[in-house]
């Protein structure tokens, strides 16, 4: 069936949510989203947004946009990075007044808190001198992706917004290096629609369930960056990926680091506050990816401590903060320690160990969310893309806490003004008579395939493995070895078998479809990950410890080939005013 | 450890009603949540078990089912928390239609909820460059019912919804308070009026069978009583 809207939006999180409500009434819009579109990742974000707000201590723009900068280890892109710091304070405003509920400070504003990297002068006049941790994190308790969720939606309510819930998007109709629609199922029905479109706005979030620790919900596989890496467009920077240093031990559900800008300690198990030898002035507010190497190192040196599966943590300890400050200011992180570890953190640490978290790299846009057809520049016609599955690059080699929320709704707004700034001369194209015919392929083939292979087992395989060797520490022999596995995997996933071979609400297939999803993510992953030989924010390779700006201060761009590696090419960082500086905190 | 789970099934292109599977699944630990349980039975049993989740750790609101008679969330649900020296019995959520196994139409449930109009509604303009001023204790009388996380455990377990389809129910009617106390909005007469109705708030006879089944521990009748007297006292 071909459904015609001028936008076509692929994703209801705060991305898409926010690009939605930016849409003029007179022009159609559809939201097609795999989930509910309460029920997407942005509602688990915990911690806070941040913007230089000045509410409670003095701070500015440039302060958050140096501080993005050298917590992206001088991969993101300043002219992006300076939009992004600069619209902050407008976009937080805004979701205030669009009735996002915000914790306060004692003069009724909206209230803030410290969160790693992000820091201001000690003395206002030397700018570039020692730097001190700043309040500049808004949020609602520990709930502040889920108000934001809810407010956006609530807002999509207000504007009578066209949702298709529980549509599964398999296929983006490109033709001529333009983007006409894309193909999506109704997960209800297993009927194939198609929706023609004159702009579409990828917002379909990260894949941390490539990995087996994960902070991320189910449906976090990625599904948009492989949609557009397989319609032969690149993915950029994907060997940057986070490892968030608080996940609950064997779980990966996330602690915020709002418990460490709360005042929370690392320990080791010598009780050892260790992260003073990794980061002497910020030390447990030091950035992701600094603290989740000392966590890892500490437990490869033997100061881990054991537990019952054989696996290794370390120690969160909160008991300090007081029952008061607990409930208050970290009721949910807390309860979940309680529920699933059953650890009270009033008066016992709780274990934790690295999750995988967020991912840098993805789909790569310009400052107006238009994605790049290639490392020149040049951009598709009619495709836009932003949050998380975007890179336009603000967080390069590794994003500062709250600058994601903060990314979506900056960006997910500005994607949709160049959407209706566009729609005002466009025009639908013709469809191929072909459209809709790959999707239907194969799923056919899916659901009859008589193949041996279970989807559950390539699945968890390929997560251990992207665990072991594209974790946070990597080497040139575990990425040869990821890459034979990748090989291995993928001549398996051809083997596959939907054994549900029910057309209603069949969930099987849908896990079939986000498997092939994440292998595709992780093909870019690995890839881009083997080739750059440097240690840069979250990539961290053994064999190349240091970073090296002479040959690496540039952007993979990764390319798909049918039956063939990927094809690499690089694109040069945008450095305007922040020369790259050795990254001590 | 080994557990026996009974779990109601039903596919409409081949069940002319819904039936009780029994699972006997191996090699489980108590510290499992109900959620693992689950996919342990769609990854190595049977992957043809549906159900929603997202999450894994109770914050989307995805996986609202009945378990041993209660509603619940299964990804917040921990083995060592059940009698499992019993059957495990897994329903999906009552009073809904059930799509398939533990997915039920989750659209009578949204359309309530849309009714109390979510959203705030406001004639005076924001100040332009700030955010309206609230004190925090004011903020912080909205946490709770801006908890919800839209589950649907607390209305579907309402007797007052299962006599009466078309009552408001629970969680639309905690969605109200959050706006109506919220001292930056201006519709807390409309939305008291959709209240003020046959199928609205004096449906509920306070039978507190939502509270016992929020996961999310939200007062909801503390809530609805405080709206019971907003409109009273208007009225007076
Ligand atoms: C536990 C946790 C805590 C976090 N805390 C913070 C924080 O405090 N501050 C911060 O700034 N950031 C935080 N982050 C990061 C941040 O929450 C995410 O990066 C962000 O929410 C991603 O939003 P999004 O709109 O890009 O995508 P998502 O919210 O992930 O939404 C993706 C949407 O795409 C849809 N979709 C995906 N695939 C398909 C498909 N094939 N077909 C149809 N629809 C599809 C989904 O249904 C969903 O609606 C946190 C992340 C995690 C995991
Ligand atoms: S207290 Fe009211 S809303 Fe809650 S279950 Fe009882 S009748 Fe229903
Ligand atoms: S009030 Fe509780 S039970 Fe009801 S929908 Fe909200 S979270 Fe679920
Ligand atoms: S899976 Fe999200 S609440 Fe259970």
């Amino acid at each position: 069936m071909i459904k015609k809207f001028d936008v076509v939006i692929v994703g209801a999180g705060g991305a898409g949510l926010r690009a939605a409500v930016e849409i003029p009434k007179e022009y159609s819009c559809a939201v097609i989203s795999k989930v509910f579109p309460t029920r997407s990742h942005t509602g688990t974000a915990q911690g806070g947004v941040c913007a230089a707000l000045s509410n409670m201590e003095d701070d500015s723009w440039e302060n958050h946009a140096f501080d993005t900068v050298k917590g992206s280890d001088y991969l993101g892109d300043q002219d992006s990075i300076e939009v992004m710091c600069k619209d902050a304070i407008r976009a937080i405003m805004e979701l205030e007044h669009m009735g996002m509920p915000f914790s306060r400070n004692e003069d009724g504003k909206i209230a803030q808190r410290q969160f790693g990297g992000h820091t201001k002068p000690a003395d206002m006049n030397d700018p570039y001198g020692k730097r001190v941790s700043v309040k500049r994190a808004c949020y609602s308790a520990d709930r502040t992706g889920h108000v934001m969720l809810q407010t956006l939606y609530e807002n999509t309510i207000k504007n009578q917004v066209t949702f298709f819930s529980e549509y599964f998007v398999t296929e983006l109709l490109m033709e001529d290096g333009v983007c006409k629609g894309v193909v999506a199922f109704d997960i209800a029905t297993s009927e194939l629609h198609i929706f023609q479109a004159k702009a579409v706005l990828i917002a379909t979030g990260g894949y941390g369930r490539v990995f087996r620790i994960t902070s991320n919900s189910h449906a976090g596989t990625g599904d948009g960056m492989a949609l557009v890496y397989k319609a032969g467009l690149p993915l950029e920077d994907m060997e940057f990926f986070q490892f968030h240093p608080t996940g609950l031990w064997k779980l990966g559900i996330l602690v915020s680091e709002a418990a460490r800008g709360e005042g929370g300690i690392l320990k080791n198990k010598d009780g050892e506050r260790f992260m003073i030898r990794y980061a002497p002035t910020v030390m447990d507010l030091a950035p992701r990816d600094m603290v989740s190497r000392a966590i890892i190192t500490e437990i490869r040196e033997g100061r881990g401590i054991r537990g019952s599966d054989g696996t290794d943590y370390v120690l969160l300890d909160l008991t300090h903060l007081g029952k008061e400050v607990i409930d208050d200011k970290l009721p949910e992180i807390t309860g979940f320690a309680r529920t699933y570890l059953g650890v009270e953190p009033t008066t016992d640490p709780i274990p934790i160990q690295p999750t995988a978290h967020y991912a840098m790299g993805g789909i790569p846009t310009n400052v107006n969310c238009e994605v790049l057809l290639n490392e020149d520049g040049d951009i598709v016609r009619g495709l836009y893309a932003a949050g998380e599955c975007a890179c336009v690059s603000v967080h390069g080699g590794n994003r500062l806490g709250t600058n994601s929320l903060l990314d979506l709704v900056v960006f997910g707004r500005r994607g949709g003004k160049a959407i209706h700034e566009f729609l005002k001369t466009a025009s639908f194209g013709d469809l191929n008579e072909n459209a809709g015919k790959e999707t239907n392929g194969t799923i056919k083939k899916l659901m009859d395939s008589k193949g041996s292979e279970k989807i559950s087992n390539i699945r968890t395989e390929l997560q251990n493995s992207m665990m072991e060797d594209c974790g946070v520490f990597r080497t040139d022999e575990g990425l040869r070895k990821m890459i034979s596995k990748l090989k291995e995997l993928r001549e398996r996933f051809k083997n596959i078998a939907v054994q549900d071979k029910s057309r209603v609400f069949n969930t099987d297939l849908v896990e079939a479809l986000e498997l092939e999803n994440l292998l595709l993510n992780a093909e870019a992953t690995v890839y881009s990950a083997y080739a750059r030989h440097e240690s840069r924010g979250a990539h961290t390779r053994e064999d190349f410890p240091v970073r090296d700006d002479q040959n690496w201060m540039k952007h993979t761009f990764a390319f798909w080939k049918e039956d063939q590696d990927p094809e690499l090419k690089f694109k040069p960082v945008v450095v305007t005013r922040f020369q790259p500086m050795e990254r001590k905190y | 450890m080994d557990i026996q789970v009974k779990i109601l099934r039903y596919n409409p292109e081949k069940d002319n009603e819904p039936y009780y599977q029994d699972f006997n699944v191996k090699g489980v630990s108590e510290d499992w949540r109900l959620l693992d349980v689950l996919h342990e039975i769609k990854w190595n049993y049977d992957s043809s078990l549906t159900f929603r989740r997202s999450c894994a750790h109770g914050i989307c609101g995805s996986d609202g089912m009945k378990v041993n008679g209660r509603n619940r969330l299964a990804c917040a649900l921990l083995l060592k928390y059940i009698n499992t020296k019993k059957p495990i019995v897994i329903e999906p959520l009552p009073s809904l239609p059930i799509i398939k196994d533990l997915v039920v139409d989750m659209s009578s449930f949204f359309n309530k909820y849309e009714v109390v109009k979510p959203y705030l509604i406001t004639n005076t303009p924001p100040p332009p460059d700030s955010e309206r001023i609230q004190s925090n204790e004011d903020a912080e009388k909205l946490f709770e019912s801006a908890k919800c996380i839209l589950c649907a455990c607390c209305t579907t377990s309402c007797p007052s919804t299962w006599t009466n389809e078309n009552y408001l129910g629970p969680a639309a009617m905690l969605k109200a308070y959050r706006f109506i106390n919220d001292t930056r909005d201006e519709g807390a007469d409309e939305r008291l009026d959709i209240l003020d109705t046959p199928d609205g708030i004096w449906r509920c006879h306070t039978i507190f069978n939502c509270i016992e089944a929020c996961p999310k521990e939200i007062n909801i009748t503390w809530h609805l009583s405080q709206l019971k007297k907003r409109i009273s006292s208007r009225e007076m």
